[in-house]
């Protein structure tokens, strides 16, 4: 049987996620786990973040989870979520902090003077709610998701990726911004599938048979 | 195109059960969270939030199991409200599914709460909830009268926070409130107009856009929607992130999807 591990380093709420990939992949075993162990057995590996990326990365690292969570990008199907897509970069602003360096690129805070709307209107942050998702390039985890479709989002921080060949997909919120990261076997999304509905779980059922 | 504004359909929650009168058609318990909760994501609700009504402590725990059920089977953000005291309860309701967690009275009592809640879990799920009163100049609550146009009493409106479900007055002013909960780490404002909750005759429109206008980060519209139009003007002049209404959907007069396309063909960008 298939398992699925839900990388699970004490950073928010992993039920959404975990319910999400069982309903749409009812015959994998779903694990929200912070045993590395675990993490190297799994087939496929999701990585998932809320908060702060400073806290993130710390309780990652107390679990000793990086190892796995290493092994796993260079490894196996790997879907980052949120947070956990910000930490495959070099660094984030959000408390100068360094991430894991799968990907070349910074995670920046949307600049307050950038945040205008076509019309000249204040747009807030953090960016809360749904927006459209431009698919940059075809993907299997695009698979049968109309381009532009709305998903669910709410950050205050987005990646910018430092080659534009990682660059699956964007989304504009004052200007266009990296929303979706590709590269072998990683998908990595700032959106949040697992509470986008029918999109989201379109997505998640391509991770949950996804062979890169 | 961008960012959606979004629908918000709010259900009162008490012992287990939806309260208020729910009258879709087809559904087979007209009390039970879940179902109503399905039935809204069917009709394209962009988030769902949930208020414990329940008067005594003892039996809060029954909401965790309702967020629970609805957490497996519903996959748009739930925010829950009501009676939250400690970040232990935040905690909880987070890892019972919720996404957001809404504090009201306990803000005014305790605003640290706000700082250490948002400072453990991230500002992103701590909704800071305002129910907001006019005052005239003498700081005298005073009822507006519906669609208040005329405003000759007072130039400069002012509205006081209120809690306790509206009771009492806090002498705290809203719009400064707003800000300073802001600062302390609320992600949303969820405000609400003490004068027009329940009346039917639209979001205090004043109020909405005097928060909007001073703080950062998204503000919901509650208190008052009695049809479509009210929802139309929450966005537009009132310069809301977002709109909340419990009735007008709840009773069946309308749906979700009916409020988006009317938003729609205002110019609102909605999710369809």
């Amino acid at each position: 049987m298939s398992l699925i591990a839900v990388i699970d380093y004490g950073m928010g709420n992993l039920r959404s996620v975990s319910k999400a990939l069982e309903h749409v992949a009812p015959h994998a075993q779903v694990h929200v786990t912070s045993d590395p162990e675990l993490v190297v057995r799994a087939q496929r590996v999701v990585f998932p973040g809320q908060g702060a990326m400073p806290d993130c990365m710390r309780e990652m690292d107390a679990r000793g989870l990086r190892p796995a969570v290493l092994e796993a990008a260079r490894t196996k199907p790997f879907l980052g979520i949120c947070i956990g897509l910000q930490m495959l970069f070099e660094h984030s602003e959000e408390g100068d902090t360094p991430g894991l360096g799968v990907f070349p690129g910074q995670v920046r805070r949307f600049p307050p003077q950038a945040m205008k709307d076509a019309q000249g209107g204040k747009l807030k942050v953090p960016h809360m709610g749904w927006n459209e998702v431009m698919q940059a390039e075809a993907h299997p985890l695009w698979q049968g998701i109309a381009d532009a479709n709305r998903y669910y989002f709410v950050h205050s921080f987005y990646v910018e990726a430092g080659k534009p060949e990682l660059v699956a997909g964007y989304s504009v919120y004052g200007f266009p911004f990296t929303c979706a990261v590709a590269q072998d076997n990683i998908f990595a999304v700032q959106f949040h599938p697992e509470k986008s509905q029918t999109a989201g779980l379109a997505l998640l059922a391509n991770f949950a048979t996804w062979k890169p | 195109m961008g960012l959606a504004k979004r629908v918000i359909p709010c259900l009162d929650v008490t012992h287990g059960r939806v309260v208020k009168g729910v009258n879709f058609v087809g559904l087979r318990d007209a009390g039970d969270p879940v179902e109503i909760a399905h039935r809204y994501d069917d009709q394209g609700a962009d988030e769902l939030t949930f208020l414990d009504i329940t008067a005594s402590s003892d039996e809060r725990d029954m909401i965790l199991h309702i967020i629970e059920a609805v957490a497996a089977q519903v996959f748009i953000p739930l925010t829950v409200g009501g009676g939250v005291r400690k970040v232990e309860d935040v905690r909880r309701l987070l890892n019972a599914g919720a996404d957001k967690v809404s504090i009201n009275t306990s803000a005014v009592h305790n605003p640290q709460l706000v700082a250490d809640a948002s400072g453990r879990y991230g500002a992103q799920c701590i909704v800071v909830a305002i129910d907001a009163k006019r005052v005239d100049p003498q700081g005298n609550a005073k009822r507006v009268e519906p669609q208040a146009g005329s405003g000759a009493a007072c130039a400069e409106p002012r509205w006081e926070v209120y809690t306790h479900g509206g009771r009492k007055p806090t002498g705290l002013d809203a719009v400064a409130w707003a800000r300073r909960m802001q600062l302390l780490g609320a992600g949303e404002i969820l405000l609400t107009s003490m004068d027009r909750d329940g009346t039917k005759s639209g979001f205090d429109l004043e109020l909405t856009r005097a928060v909007a206008d001073a703080v950062d980060v998204p503000v919901i519209a509650s208190g008052g929607v009695g049809k479509l139009e009210h929802l139309v003007a929450g966005i537009i002049e009132g310069r809301a992130d977002a709109v909340l209404a419990a009735s007008i959907f709840h009773y069946g007069e309308y749906s979700v999807r009916q409020a988006k396309e009317l938003m729609a063909s205002r110019g609102i960008e909605v999710r369809l």
